[in-house]
C-alpha cells in the first residue's frame, strides 16, 4: 500500500449527498479480476454521456460536459470533496480502487458509509471527516477561486487551506499509522497468530459444532 | 451495571486480543465468497505466498454474474456468453480448486445467491461472526449472529488470518411492537425504518431488531430485515435467538448434529438483549402504522406507502434534501405529487437476496395465482435464491402459477439487483423490484427501480402499474 504523509492538490466539488458505491463505479466494471485499471470508469454513468462497457476504450466517448471532473479548472484534481453519507451502498472495494486509481488522494465529507470509510484506509486514501459547517465553506472557497488546492497533513491531522488557515481532523491512531507507513496489516495480524490459535482452540472445545463442518 | 445487548454478547465472544488503541482483533467462525471480490484476495494470498488459516470456516458459491437462463447454463462455465462474466466465475473455481476450499459450483442444485444458500444450509448458525465482501451479508444476523460485509483486503485477511480489526459499533435497537396489518411483511418494516431513520440513519451502529412484531416474524422475514440494515447504514442487523431460529435450523447439513445439538441450543439461548441492556439509541414503532411500501426515488430513504405520492420540494427537511429530490425526479421520471399508483410499469423483479426465499416466492405466487401479467410489461421475472429454493418450488408447484400467469421462472442468482448478468433494464424503464437498491443505474444503465415487497411486485405485474395487496 502506497503511504500517505502529506499531499497537497486540487479540489474537486462534488455537491451532492449519498454518493453511493454504484455511482463511483458501477456494476459492469466489477467484473475485472484485477486491482486496478478502474480510473476511466470512475463515477463513469456521471462522466460520460453513453453507457460503459468493460475491457473498452474510454477515449473517444462522449464527456458530460456539466460533470465536475470533466471541467478544466478541476483537471488533475486529487481531493475530492463531497456531502453527507459518502460512498453508501455495496462494500466493493472497486469504489476506492476506482477513486485511487483515477488519482484521488484524499476525500473530505461530513460523513462516510462505514464499509467505503474502512476500505479506503486499506488503499491510500485518506478519508477526511469535516463538519457540515466547514465542508460548506471549503465547496464555496473552491468554487470561489479557481486552482484551489488544499493541503492534507496526516502527520499532524490537519487540512491547510491556501490562506494558512489550519483545520484539525479526527483519524483513529492504528488506522493513521497503518497509512503514515504504508503497512499490511495482515503482517501485523499474524504477529499475533499465537493468541489467534489459543482463542480457537478454546472455541474447539465450547462450541465444537463450528469446527469441521 | 448494565445489561448487555446481543452486540456486546457476540462481540465479546469473538475478541481475540484488544489493542491499547481500542481496536480488537476478532475472530471469524464462517466467511462466505463470491466471484466478484475475492479474486483480488486470493491473488494478495498468492503474491504474499500465503495459506488459509482455517479452510472449513470458508464456504463459496457463484452468484453475482451467473447466467440465469436454463440455455445458459445447460453448458456450464463455458456457455456463459459474456467472456468477462465468464473469467471471473471460472476464476472462483480456479482458486477454491487451488487452495482447497467448499464450492457449490454453478452446476450444483446447492448453488445460489451466497446470503440464501448460508442460511438454507446451516452455514450460518447462532452466535456465530459471519463476513463475506459483500454489504448484503447483515442478512445473516437474523440468526442471533454478528454478521456484516467487508471490502475485497479484508477479504484476503480473513482467509490468512481468520480474524479482523475491528472497532466496536453502537447499539441501536429498533423495536417494533404490535400486530403486523394484513399483507405486510419485513420488507414493508424495514423499507419503513428507513425512511424513518434515513440512509445514513444507521451508521457506525450494529442494529438490532426487537419488539412483539419481530419476534412472530418468520426467519425469512428477520433475513428480508437484517439484509436491508445496510441501506439504513448499518453494516449490522441482528434479532434474537428463540424457536423460530432453533426450529429452521435443526437438521439443516452444516447445523450442529444430535449429539450436539442440545448443547449447542443452550449456548444459544442466552443471543438476545438483557433487559436492562443499554442502547445508544432506540427507536420505537408501532406495527399497526406501517402500510406497504413503495421508493419512488433513487436513495431507499425515498420511500413512501402504496397509497401516498411523490412528495414535493416542501417536503424536504434541507437544501442537500431538496437537490437531491430535485435529481431523483428528473432520474425517474416522476413529478412532485403524482400518485404512486400511477406510476407504469415496464418490468417486474422478484428475487434477490433480499426477497428469494421460498416463503417469498409462495407469497409472490399467492397473488399471482389464476391472473395474468399485464400485457403492457416487458417482462416479469422470478429468480429463486438458490437451486434448493427452486427445486422446492416446483415440488409446490409454484413455477407452473407462475408460468401461466406470464412470468419467467428462472435459474438461481443474483440476477436483475444488480445487472451484472444479462438481466436488466432498459434505459427509462420502470421495474417494481423486490431488490434492496434503487441507486441510479443499479438494474441497468438509465433504469428506475421501486423497492417492493414479493407480493406487492407480484400484484403490480398483474395490473401493470403499483396497487394495494390488501386491497386484492
Amino acid at each position: 500500500m502506497k503511504a500517505f504523509t502529506v499531499h497537497q492538490g486540487v479540489v474537486a466539488p462534488m455537491d451532492r449527498a449519498n454518493i453511493d458505491t454504484d455511482m463511483i463505479i458501477p456494476k459492469q466494471f466489477l467484473k475485472s479480476i484485477k486491482r486496478s485499471g478502474f480510473g476511466p470508469n470512475l463515477f463513469d454513468e456521471l462522466r460520460y454521456l453513453d453507457e460503459g462497457q468493460p475491457d473498452a476504450d474510454n477515449s473517444g466517448r462522449p464527456l458530460n460536459p456539466d460533470f465536475v471532473l470533466n471541467q478544466p479548472r478541476y483537471s488533475g484534481a486529487s481531493v475530492l470533496l463531497a456531502r453527507e453519507n459518502f460512498g453508501c451502498g455495496s462494500s466493493r472495494e472497486h469504489a476506492p480502487w476506482a477513486l485511487e486509481d483515477f488519482g484521488f488522494r484524499a476525500i473530505i465529507a461530513p460523513s462516510y458509509a462505514d464499509i467505503f470509510y474502512n476500505n479506503s484506509f486499506k488503499n491510500g486514501l485518506l478519508p477526511i471527516v469535516l463538519d457540515e459547517e466547514t465542508v460548506d465553506r471549503l465547496f464555496k472557497e473552491t468554487e470561489a477561486s479557481e486552482g484551489y488546492q488544499l493541503t492534507v497533513d496526516l502527520e499532524n491531522k490537519k487540512v491547510v487551506t491556501p490562506s494558512g488557515e489550519e483545520i484539525a481532523f479526527e483519524v483513529d491512531d492504528f488506522r493513521r499509522h497503518c497509512l503514515l507507513n504504508g503497512l499490511d496489516d495482515i503482517g501485523l495480524t499474524l504477529q499475533d497468530a499465537d493468541e489467534i490459535r489459543a482463542y480457537e482452540e478454546k472455541r474447539r472445545a465450547s462450541a465444537p459444532w463450528l469446527f469441521g463442518a | 451495571m448494565a445489561g448487555k445487548t446481543l452486540y456486546d454478547k457476540l462481540w465479546d465472544q469473538h475478541v481475540v486480543k484488544t489493542r491499547e488503541d481500542g481496536t480488537a482483533l476478532i475472530y471469524i467462525d464462517r466467511q462466505l465468497l463470491h466471484e466478484v471480490t475475492s479474486p483480488q484476495a486470493f491473488e494478495g494470498l498468492r503474491i504474499a505466498g500465503r495459506k488459509p488459516w482455517r479452510l472449513d470456516a470458508n464456504l463459496a458459491t457463484p452468484d453475482h454474474n451467473v447466467p440465469t437462463t436454463s440455455t445458459e447454463r445447460e453448458s456450464g462455465i463455458e456457455g456463459i456468453q459474456d467472456p468477462v462474466s465468464r473469467i471471473q466465475v471460472k476464476t472462483l473455481d480456479d482458486n477454491c480448486d487451488h487452495f482447497g476450499i467448499n464450492e457449490f459450483k454453478m452446476a450444483d442444485k446447492r448453488q445460489g445467491i451466497v446470503h440464501v444458500v448460508g442460511p438454507e444450509q446451516g452455514a450460518t448458525l447462532p452466535g456465530m461472526t459471519v463476513v463475506c465482501g459483500d454489504s448484503h451479508t447483515a442478512t445473516h444476523g437474523a440468526f442471533a449472529a454478528l454478521a456484516h460485509g467487508i471490502g475485497t483486503s479484508e477479504v484476503e485477511h480473513v482467509l490468512a488470518t481468520q480474524c479482523l480489526i475491528q472497532r466496536k459499533m453502537k447499539n441501536l435497537l429498533i423495536k417494533v411492537d404490535g400486530e403486523l396489518g394484513k399483507g405486510i411483511t419485513g420488507k414493508d418494516v424495514v423499507l419503513h425504518v428507513i425512511g424513518v431513520i434515513g440512509t445514513a440513519g444507521g451508521n457506525g451502529c450494529a442494529m438490532e431488531f426487537g419488539g412483539s412484531a419481530i419476534r412472530s416474524m418468520s426467519m425469512e422475514g428477520r433475513m428480508t430485515m437484517c439484509n436491508m440494515a445496510i441501506e439504513a447504514g448499518a453494516r449490522v442487523g441482528m434479532v434474537a435467538f428463540d424457536e423460530i431460529t432453533a426450529e429452521y435450523v435443526k437438521g439443516r447439513p452444516f447445523a450442529p448434529k444430535a449429539d450436539q445439538w442440545e448443547q449447542a441450543v443452550a449456548a444459544w439461548s442466552d443471543l438476545k438483549s438483557d433487559d436492562d441492556a443499554e442502547f445508544d439509541k432506540v427507536v420505537e414503532i408501532r406495527a399497526e402504522d406501517i402500510k406497504p411500501q413503495v421508493t419512488w426515488g433513487t436513495s431507499p430513504e425515498m420511500v413512501t406507502t402504496v397509497d401516498g405520492t411523490v412528495p414535493t420540494l416542501e417536503d424536504a427537511a434541507d437544501d442537500v434534501e431538496r437537490s437531491g429530490f430535485k435529481r431523483a425526479y428528473e432520474y425517474m421520471g416522476l413529478t412532485a405529487g403524482q400518485k404512486i399508483t400511477d406510476i407504469k410499469l415496464d418490468r417486474v423483479f422478484i428475487g434477490s437476496c433480499t426477497n428469494s426465499r421460498i416463503e417469498d416466492l409462495r407469497a409472490a405466487a399467492e397473488v399471482a395465482k389464476g391472473r395474468k401479467v399485464a400485457e403492457s410489461l416487458i417482462q416479469a421475472l422470478v429468480v429463486p435464491g438458490s437451486g434448493l429454493v427452486k427445486e422446492q418450488a416446483e415440488k409446490e408447484g409454484l413455477d407452473k402459477i407462475f408460468i401461466e400467469a406470464g412470468f419467467e421462472w428462472r435459474e438461481p442468482g443474483c440476477s436483475m439487483c444488480l445487472a451484472m448478468n444479462a438481466d436488466k433494464l432498459g434505459s427509462g424503464e420502470h421495474c417494481a423490484s423486490t431488490s434492496n437498491r434503487n441507486f441510479e443505474g443499479r438494474q441497468g444503465y438509465g433504469g428506475r427501480t421501486h423497492l417492493v415487497s414479493p407480493a406487492m411486485a407480484a400484484a403490480a405485474a398483474i395490473a401493470g402499474h403499483f396497487v394495494d395487496v390488501r386491497e386484492l
